[in-house]
């Protein structure tokens, strides 16, 4: 058909060749596609300065310095009555027998004055005393013997070891006098003094020493609360998704309902502290402190997340797999239970790790509950008392020692550990499960 | 195929003369919105029935009341009354999942469940408990495979999923699901508006070999397609029943004016 | 009626009836010209109507093949269906009446030479008239969709049967009077057959007109006009 033959319409041919207006189409298409680039290369920097600061600062709490001794457990200080009575063991004086063998790694003379005494003690963390116990107490046939031990070093020889004290500090603004310097510097070269994995990390509870303090009770606590938001969460927000989206009749109260679910997801987390302080501890009575009440808050606060997750998943499941179920005479309980769910599955794992992510990350409603504690004792069960990781990071963040910083940019490395391996575990469930349609 | 129709106990037993389905002052309202208005119809035994008419007249409504899908929808509501072989189905002790696995349906898209092609079939008789053994089940299956002219060319692959078949094959395995179920009556809303010419060739034929034991309604909007496969024609319009009547007198000289504007292309 | 949501469809079929008509008009021309031709001895006109006669079979072609070309491109039902059948019905049977008219015009080039016995040729004539009349209504009844006129020149076909009944047995007596009559006699039989069997196709065209109009075939039953194929004449002693 011919051009005159439709006369009425215009065609646009005559403005096909317009080089002006393709030109400048181009240009705003191009400057378009620049300023998506700056802006993701301004995000990415972004990240990238944050995970420099962070690594940077943080490497290093995985290494900790600590001396390889031979400490000569001597059974007139620590069993004299040589009952082996293990509740005698603790009376005992370990630092000294410590001391006792750093001196002579160090190479000192038998006979020390006061200040010498003190210079070396300074060197061993405080934490010493209670290794060496442990040990006696794990196996009291070393009674008598000489054993090697690896001893945790002061806070400010680690520091020393790191780079993070300058050496031309003058001495007394120096935490380490020359002395000890030199002793330091000896041992390290004999490799008495070495930079080992830092295990205590993750097996220390709380301690005002930097190198005694570790994550273990953060953990635990973490860990009992995302067991409980998994436990309590999970079920029944899938329940309520999957009675909202399949069963519920639509009324003026299930809208009601989606819009204060919708609206739950977004208020702040401290709000939901406040509820947990006023209803779980000061209403049910459940102790302050426990991982069980963090998990409880923690629930409340992930329900909206899992629900609105759980909908949407649900809702994508094409109507026409629900229709050829109930074709083949399916109830409405096999077809969700059958078909529906199963589907919905990948979004819902996706949905729940996010929950359990955002409440992993959480600190405001917990330190509303008393997670905010020192807890030197490893809890055993989700009633002691227990801090999370994001809790115990802000807790070292507040404390001035070198090594408290360097445990705090530590643990955020731990943290950022977690999410990501849960995010990643989420986008390969995603990625395994998903069906295309 | 003869022997294997045979074979099928129950299908005898199902008796031969009347209306399979016999619906009279069927009224179908989507909340205050009135769809279906007084239909009647009779649904004749092993033969196949087209329901024709333009979009949004109600074809595809009444369909679904035969085997009450319009259940699925809180705002429907239908007064009237369907009977299947005499029973109203819509009786309050009467089992809608009983029903369904009695009125199989094919959808307008494929839905084949996102299972292997042997679950597809299975499912069917397995939440309805139809089969006692394993082997039976296998049977079962075969068989439905076989009938709905599909066992060829998947006999090897019954574990891959169903979704992974071609459009036409989707849709073949979708009636073999729906006659798993030993149903009497298929409904067919639009199934090859997806297929290409080949494919809809297919099942059309597969529909010809149905109708031998089957009751079959198909709503389609292709004339030719009505004119094809059906042997009784019913055209709805405005949500009424304007005309039924043998296909061949439908399509040659309809006795409603509506009718023939409506198959001759002449709708406003 | 409403017309079709796809205008060239309508085209197509106001073009089907264009070529119908003009083919009836061609039919109509050379039957009446045939007839002249006859009456008044006129070879060269005799020679025009044959020559006249393939544009009738041009169209024919032409309708079959827009026929055809409209089933497989458009699938028409119903009343298109029944349409474009009747046209292809109705096109045969004006072929037919075509040939007839030419058969008629060679006959009439056959016999130029010799003078017609004067009662015969205007029996013919009224019988032309006749079948004329018929074929004009039936067209026109084609054209209008008009059952009840098919039906009117359905049952009219039997006066054309009378008529050729009595031109029979009127030619018969001729023949039998002087058997040099029977060369001109038997071709003027020929003609009358002819006349009676354009009667005929025209009642074919009727039946398709009703089949067009009400989709079902005329039921009545109809006086069959023509009993010549029961006579047998012997000479009586």
């Amino acid at each position: 058909m011919t051009i005159e033959a439709t006369s009425g319409i215009e065609h646009h041919a005559s403005r096909l060749n317009d080089p002006a207006k393709l030109k400048t189409r181009y240009a705003s298409e191009a400057r378009f596609r620049a300023y998506g680039i700056i802006a993701l290369g301004i995000a990415l920097a972004f990240l990238a300065g944050l995970f420099f600061s962070i690594i940077s600062n943080g490497w290093s709490a995985f290494l900790q310095s600590e001396y390889r001794l031979d400490i000569y457990l001597d059974p007139a200080e620590i069993d004299p009555e040589g009952k082996r009575d293990v509740t005698r063991f603790g009376l005992a004086d370990y630092t000294k027998m410590a001391r006792a063998a750093l001196s002579k790694a160090i190479d000192l003379p038998e006979k020390q004055d006061r200040a010498m005494k003190r210079d070396l003690k300074e060197l061993l963390s405080r934490a010493v005393d209670v290794q060496i116990r442990d040990t006696v107490v794990a196996d009291p046939s070393l009674i008598g013997k000489t054993v090697p031990i690896w001893l945790l070093a002061a806070g400010d020889v680690d520091s020393l070891l790191k780079g993070a004290i300058d050496r031309n500090v003058p001495e007394e603004r120096r935490q380490l006098n020359n002395r000890q310097l030199q002793w330091v510097d000896k041992l390290a070269a004999d490799s008495v003094l070495q930079k080992r994995f830092n295990s205590g990390l993750f097996t220390f509870g709380a301690s005002s020493q930097p190198e005694s303090s570790g994550l273990a009770v953060a953990l635990i606590g973490s860990f009992f609360m995302m067991l409980t938001v998994a436990l309590l969460a999970v079920p029944i927000g899938v329940a309520a998704a999957a009675y909202l989206e399949e069963f519920a009749p639509k009324s003026f109260w299930t809208d009601v309902i989606e819009v204060n679910i919708n609206n739950l997801a977004a208020v702040p987390s401290i709000v939901f502290g406040l509820l947990g302080l006023a209803v779980f501890i000061n209403f049910a009575g459940l102790p302050r402190s426990a991982s069980i009440v963090g998990g409880l808050v923690l629930t409340l606060m992930t329900l909206p997340t899992i629900i609105i997750a759980t909908r949407a998943a649900i809702r994508a499941v094409p109507p026409s797999i629900r229709e050829a179920a109930l074709g083949v005479g399916a109830s409405k309980i096999q077809t969700l239970f059958h078909h529906t769910l199963p589907l919905a599955f990948p979004g819902i794992m996706t949905g729940t790790i996010v929950g359990l992510v955002q409440a992993l990350g959480e600190t405001a409603p917990l330190l509303m509950i008393g997670m905010v504690a020192f807890v030197v004792d490893i809890p055993t069960t989700a009633t002691e008392p227990a801090t999370a990781l994001p809790v115990q990071i802000y807790m070292w963040a507040t404390s001035a020692e070198r090594g408290f910083v360097e445990r705090t940019a530590g643990a955020t490395i731990v943290l950022l550990g977690f999410l990501f391996v849960m995010n990643a575990a989420a986008v390969y469930l995603r990625r395994k499960f998903e069906r295309k349609w | 195929m003869e022997h294997q129709i045979v074979q099928d106990a129950s299908i005898a037993e199902v008796p031969v003369a009347g209306p399979t389905i016999t619906a009279r002052d069927v009224n179908v309202f989507y909340g205050e919105k009135q769809a279906l208005f007084d239909v009647s119809v009779d649904i004749n035994r092993n033969s196949v029935t087209s329901f024709i008419g333009p979009s949004g007249c109600g074809k595809s409504t009444f369909l679904r009341c035969i085997n009450r899908m319009n259940d699925t929808i809180p705002i429907c509501r239908v007064t009237g009354d369907i009977r299947l072989d005499g029973e109203n189905i819509y009786d309050t002790d009467l089992d809608v999942v009983e029903l369904r696995a009695r009125v199989g349906m094919v959808f307008q898209k494929p839905n084949p469940f996102p299972k292997s092609i042997y679950e597809n079939v299975a499912y069917g008789p397995r939440i309805h408990g139809l089969t006692r053994s394993k082997k039976e089940l296998d049977e079962l299956v075969e068989s439905c495979l076989e009938k709905a002219g599909l066992l060829k060319e998947v006999h090897d692959r019954l574990d891959e999923p169903g979704t992974g078949l071609s459009g036409g094959q989707q849709q073949r395995l979708c009636i073999a699901r729906a006659i798993a179920t030993r149903p009497e009556v298929i409904l067919m809303d639009e199934p090859c508006s997806a297929l290409d010419p080949i494919a809809t060739a297919k099942v059309e034929e597969l529909m010809d070999e149905l109708k031998a034991n089957y009751t079959i309604i198909i709503v389609t909007h292709s004339m030719q397609q009505a004119a094809r496969v059906s042997q009784r024609t019913a055209f709805f319009h405005l949500g009424k029943l304007v005309e039924v009547g043998d296909t061949r007198q439908i399509f040659t000289n309809p006795r409603n004016k509506r009718t023939q504007d409506y198959i001759t292309g002449r709708f406003g | 009626m409403p017309i079709h949501t796809v205008k060239s469809y309508e085209d197509e079929l106001a073009l089907l009836d264009k070529k119908i008509a003009q083919m009836g008009g061609l039919a109509e021309h050379n039957l009446a010209q045939a007839f002249d031709a006859l009456q008044r001895r006129d070879p060269r006109q005799a020679e025009m109507v044959v020559v006249a006669d393939q544009a009738i079979d041009l169209l024919e072609r032409d309708i079959e093949e827009q026929v055809i070309e409209m089933i497989a491109r458009r699938q028409p039902l119903a009343n298109d269906l029944r349409h474009v059948m009747a046209a292809l019905k109705i096109t045969s049977d004006l072929e037919r009446i075509g040939d007839l008219a030419k058969n008629i015009a060679k006959r009439a080039g056959a016999i130029a030479e010799v003078s017609h016995p004067k009662p015969v040729i205007s029996g013919l004539g009224r019988m032309v008239e006749l079948a004329l009349k018929q074929l004009k209504s039936v067209l026109d009844a084609y054209a209008d969709h008009d059952a009840e006129r098919a039906i009117e020149v359905w049952r009219d076909d039997q006066q054309i049967d009378a008529m050729y009944n009595s031109l029979f047995r009127e030619l018969l007596t001729y023949m039998m009077e002087d058997p040099r009559n029977i060369g001109l006699s038997t071709h003027l039989l020929f003609g009358a057959k002819n006349l009676e069997r354009v009667g005929d196709h025209t009642t074919n065209i009727a039946e398709t007109v009703h089949y067009l109009v009400r989709g079902e075939p005329i039921t009545d039953d109809r006086p069959k006009g023509d009993d010549t194929s029961l006579t047998l004449v012997t000479k009586h002693e």
